[in-house]
């Protein structure tokens, strides 16, 4: 069982602030991902979390005791390294072993818990080998292995999957959220991948240049982001933003509409506009469409289109869909469903008027 | 993409090296047939290179006159001493240098570089003096801790500079996994750079083994290594060659011994991280 608080929590690498002051609750058994772009500061707060950086200002809490000033040992939790930091000299079953060796457990009680956790990742063939000698999902699976055979109050999980192709990813991204249901422990993950962060969440850290821009469910900052960051990082294909006239008729600096919230149609539409790219993914298609006076937008359709380079289509946001945001980026309120009817209409290139065409 | 060389360059660049080669390896192998040559023979013009009347009196009177295994012994305690100490305060040094570097870490290790330009005459005198008052003069006590001063620097140089191919990230794995400071060099970076402190070790042994200034000047007999014995052969009274040859070569024969069989870890930790 295992809550974290972290207060204020700054960090200063000289003259610079990494982390100009953060506060986040973390509750006990939640799945947590900090998510955000490469050098956002989420690698540096796992970090401080870990205390291999020591905490510039503000206090680090875990069950409501303050372990800022506790080395990493004495704080009982475990991590997974992007590089996933085995012991190249050690097998599969020392490196298991290696945190209970340190516990100063009895060697049969060490050997049963490696046994039991090898079971679990399906090591069990390879405790003699060196980490070598495997590829690279098994030692991954070591190195939780590692972390979950001192059975830490809490995991912390540095970018684990980055090391590994696209399909073997999908596969670990699996197993590590059954690994999360199976045991129920606290979690905390990073990654600058926000595909991990919504699959795998329970609740997301967006942070951008040290700052929280937000916390939520993964459905909750889909739905109702509140700046354009997040609406920006959130979401893939990511998130299409028109400012200019087009903004300014709905009462907003910017708007911004998914590409999966876009209507698509060859004969009406709001806005009209020329395919530039196509991308078939087979089960949706990607259109990256020239709309004068709007810019480039991308639309997202299921099934294929035929559609090819230098064809005209017609786009029409989902009016329930479209976000408003203020001069600061930040989220206006939605209660209200602009009124499309107020921007200007084309059928077949000439202006038109109307309700809005699905 | 292989380059293509011909035969007749191939041909060409390999007798050049053999020449070379053996032009460098020539002196010690007249060396060592000198101390086979009878002490006419050995000052002989033209000298035979082959063809003479080999003998092993050279060894027989050499070790009758010293005595070669005493010699040897201090050689072993003070090459093998000084490393060992040496390695004991060069690795935590090295450890903190190259996983907790702070702003001077690197003007510290040019400074202890620098030590090494200075001519070690410039500082026999106070060395000498100290010595004399703390009753270090000729004993292996004493050798083996300026031996070891003496050749810190490189050890320290040489572990920094393999404990820095060592990640990071396994040594802060280790601290995660609950390991104390002295377990996590003990454990985990001691093992990992076994390859890099094992050839520190051979080129330790194999410098402190030669070292002549500090040896011949700091011992009379009872400490005397075998650099002062060959020395004791090249007298006022006249140089008797093969004797000189038989000393020099049953002084170098052990370091040699040694060299051959490691050559291949040596050559291993000198690249060592040349190439990932």
């Amino acid at each position: 069982m295992c809550t974290i608080r972290l207060e204020n929590v700054t960090k200063m690498f000289g003259e610079l602030a990494v982390i100009p002051g953060i506060d986040l609750q973390i509750n006990d058994g939640e799945f947590v991902v900090f998510v955000g772009p490469s050098g956002c500061g989420k690698s540096t707060l796992l970090r401080l979390i870990a205390g291999l950086e020591d905490i510039s200002g503000g206090a680090i809490l875990l069950n409501g005791e303050d372990v800022s000033s506790l080395p990493p040992a004495k704080r009982g939790l475990s991590m997974v390294f992007q590089s996933y930091a085995l012991y190249p000299h050690m097998t599969v079953h020392g490196n298991i072993a290696f945190p209970l060796k340190m516990a100063g457990m009895d060697k049969a009680e060490i050997d049963k818990k490696v046994m039991a956790a090898a079971k679990v990742l399906n090591l069990t063939e390879y405790l003699k080998r060196k980490p070598r000698n495997l590829s690279g999902g098994q030692r991954q699976r070591v190195a939780i292995g590692r972390a979950i055979v001192r059975e830490p109050s809490a995991f912390l999980f540095d970018e684990p999957l980055s090391n590994l192709d696209a399909a073997l990813r999908v596969n670990m991204r699996l197993e590590i959220t059954e690994l999360h249901q199976q045991l129920g422990t606290t979690m905390v993950y990073v990654t600058h991948d926000q595909v991990e962060a919504m699959t795998m969440a329970d609740k997301i850290v967006v942070l951008n240049r040290g700052n929280v821009e937000q916390v939520g469910s993964p459905m909750d900052l889909y739905r109702d982001p509140a700046n354009l960051f997040v609406a920006g990082f959130i979401g893939s294909p990511r998130m299409n933003f028109v400012d200019g006239g087009n903004a300014a008729r709905l009462g907003a600096t910017t708007i911004g509409i998914r590409p999966e919230h876009i209507g698509l149609d060859r004969e009406k539409g709001l806005w009209r506009g020329v395919i530039g790219v196509s991308e078939h993914l087979g089960s949706d298609t990607f259109l990256h469409v020239h709309v004068e006076d709007v810019g480039t937008i991308t639309a997202r359709t299921g099934g294929e289109w035929t559609l090819r380079h230098g064809e005209t289509v017609f786009l029409t946001p989902d009016p329930d869909k479209v976000h408003r945001f203020d001069e600061s980026g930040r989220s206006m309120a939605r209660a209200i469903t602009p009124d499309l009817g107020a921007l200007p209409r084309h059928v077949n290139g000439a202006p038109a008027s109307g309700a809005p065409l699905q | 993409m292989a380059r293509t060389v011909s035969t007749r360059r191939r041909l060409a660049f390999t007798a050049l090296a053999w020449t070379i080669a053996l032009a460098l390896f020539f002196p010690i192998l007249w060396t060592f047939l000198t101390s086979f040559k009878s002490e006419g023979a050995a000052i002989a013009n033209p000298p035979s290179f082959l063809f003479f009347d080999w003998t092993l009196e050279n060894y027989h009177e050499v070790q009758e006159r010293s005595n070669y295994f005493h010699h040897m012994w201090n050689s072993v305690v003070i090459s093998f001493g000084s490393t060992f100490l040496g390695l004991l305060i060069a690795v935590p040094a090295a450890w903190a240098m190259a996983f907790s570097p702070t702003k001077n870490t690197k003007n510290i290790l040019m400074w202890m570089l620098s030590t090494k330009m200075l001519p070690p005459v410039g500082v026999l005198v106070p060395i000498y003096l100290l010595f004399r008052d703390w009753a270090l003069l000729d004993t292996l006590a004493g050798l083996v801790l300026v031996l070891t001063m003496v050749n810190l620097p490189i050890i320290v140089w040489m572990l920094y500079t393999y404990f820095k191919e060592i990640p990071g990230d396994i040594l802060e794995a280790a601290r995660m996994d609950g390991a104390s400071l002295g377990q996590e060099i003990l454990y985990v970076l001691t093992p990992m750079a076994v390859p890099g402190i094992a050839s520190t070790c051979l080129l330790n042994v194999i410098l402190a083994w030669n070292e002549a200034f500090w040896t011949l000047n700091l011992t009379a007999a009872k400490a005397a290594p075998l650099t002062a014995f060959i020395a004791s052969y090249s007298s006022p009274e006249g140089l008797f060659w093969a004797k000189l040859s038989a000393a020099s070569t049953m002084a170098i024969a052990p370091i040699l011994i040694l060299g051959w069989f490691s050559q291949r870890q040596l050559v291993r930790g000198l690249t060592f991280g040349a190439v990932k």
